[in-house]
């Protein structure tokens, strides 16, 4: 088993890399989107069924449908990484969007109404008062999609993109078990870095607050 | 600090009325004027609209109907933001930002205003000792600090950049009554030294006559009317009169 790895790890290194970049180009995007997509909620009602519908329904689709699906948008379906990075970021979307909302709406009344009546612009509001103290909520959703993007990268390898899904689905076809536990191993670990890395940053932040 | 007359009406309300979004009626037709350096104290149960009242004033919450004029100038004329920097507005659970020093909190409105540094770090000491805090404490969190230490350092915050009108809503009522008797105390003596315009919403008619200079008592949402401490205690109308007896016949 471990000669296996050793004999490989250029390969296993290089598909790493392949599957961190996949997710780290779509973890971008989700936050660029997402954090900006939940504090549009708090100050406006009207956005949250539909945007936390949407949401949902994105992470509802199973995975390989939605690769199906993006397969057929012009632009972002020609390539097979690009299709994987949209498929990744709408994962992302629902646990980012509604912990920002929740962190955002979780914050003290009190404070609020205190830093309003202070005369604190809108904006002063968010970024003095609000984010700081939802940092802590809006990272834990932040966390929760890295390692569901860790995940469903994997089937990235069935469109062609590459990453640590290579060697689970090639494993699988050679009914190779090695090969298989190549790929599914390092993904596993890749998940479990992020999700103690994260979550020491998290707790960091929470302390404050 | 304010530069108006000792008689220059600095607040008023005229023919104000608030309802909430489904028509309920939350104030009727109020007429007020509040002067120069005065404290005028807002009485009444819960629900009277003291609290409705108070918000007016700084457009936390906005008329029906009616205007409420700060300064010479309605309300609804005012930038909000504006509005509110020239006043200072203390709640009862305090509001203190949990994430900045005590320092940080009471700072927060000069820096804002663009101060530089060592005029607030000033403005700060000078405050804390106002408000009768230890130097020390400016290094704090609000979590690490007393309720009586806490509303002390929103009431230094509320000061931080001089505002010459001041809201208060019910600052006290959180306090065990040994702290809150002796923040009454010292705040009477603040009042005093600040000569600002102060609007101070209480159910306390205790806290009410030591406190202010004039008493208007709200009932269900209308003035029922206003009073000085002395003419309350004598005061026929039926409202007022059974507050006075309940203050009677809780002091036995």
């Amino acid at each position: 088993m471990l000669r296996f790895f050793y004999e490989n790890r250029a390969q296993i290194f290089e598909l790493t890399l392949e599957h961190m970049w996949l997710v780290g180009a779509a973890m971008v995007l989700a936050v660029a989107i997402g954090v900006p997509l939940g504090i549009a909620l708090t100050r406006r009602a009207w956005l949250r069924r539909p945007v936390l519908w949407g949401a949902n329904v994105a992470q509802t689709v199973p995975s390989l449908a939605l690769f199906g699906f993006l397969f057929s948008v012009p632009w972002l379906g020609a390539r097979a990484d690009r299709m994987t990075i949209a498929a990744l970021t709408l994962y992302a979307l629902l646990p980012i969007v509604r912990n920002t909302f929740t962190g955002i709406s979780g914050v003290d009344p009190a404070v609020r109404e205190a830093a309003r009546g202070m005369g604190l612009t809108d904006f002063q509001l968010l970024r003095q008062v609000e984010l700081p103290l939802s940092l802590g909520v809006i990272l834990a959703g932040v966390r929760v999609a890295a390692v569901i993007s860790i995940g469903v990268a994997t089937i990235a390898a069935a469109v062609g993109a590459g990453g640590l899904g290579e060697f689970i689905f090639s494993g699988l076809s050679m009914v190779n078990n090695q090969r298989i536990l190549a790929g599914a191993i390092p993904a596993a670990l890749l998940a479990v870095a992020a999700d103690s890395g994260l979550g020491l940053v998290e707790r960091r932040l929470k302390a404050h607050s | 600090m304010s530069a108006e007359s000792p008689d220059s009406v600095v607040l008023e309300f005229r023919h104000v009325s608030c309802r909430t979004e489904e028509g309920r009626p939350l104030l009727s037709d109020i007429n007020l004027e509040v002067r120069s350096g005065e404290t005028l104290v807002l009485l009444g149960r819960s629900g009277s609209g003291k609290t409705t009242a108070l918000k007016l004033i700084n457009r936390l919450r906005e008329v029906s109907e009616g205007e409420v004029r700060v300064e010479g100038r309605a309300t609804a004329e005012w930038d909000p933001i504006q509005l509110r920097r020239r006043i200072g507005y203390v709640i009862q659970e305090v509001g203190l930002f949990p994430h900045y020093t005590v320092e940080r909190n009471i700072g927060l409105v000069p820096r804002l205003e663009g101060w530089p540094e060592p005029r607030i770090r000033a403005r700060v000491e000078e405050l804390l000792a106002l408000v009768g805090l230890e130097s020390e404490l400016r290094g704090r969190y609000p979590h690490q600090l007393s309720g009586g230490q806490r509303q002390r350092v929103g009431v230094a915050r509320a000061l931080a950049a001089d505002p010459p009108i001041l809201l208060m809503d019910e600052p006290f009522g959180a306090l065990d009554p040994l702290t809150r008797a002796e923040i009454q105390r010292e705040f009477r003596g603040l009042e005093q030294r600040l000569g600002k315009t102060i609007v101070f919403v209480t159910h306390d008619l205790r806290e009410g006559l030591l406190l202010g200079t004039r008493l208007a008592l709200m009932e269900a949402g209308k003035l029922a009317g206003t009073y000085s401490p002395e003419e309350f205690l004598q005061a026929t109308d039926p409202t007022a009169a059974a507050y006075v007896a309940a203050f009677r016949a809780a002091e036995q």
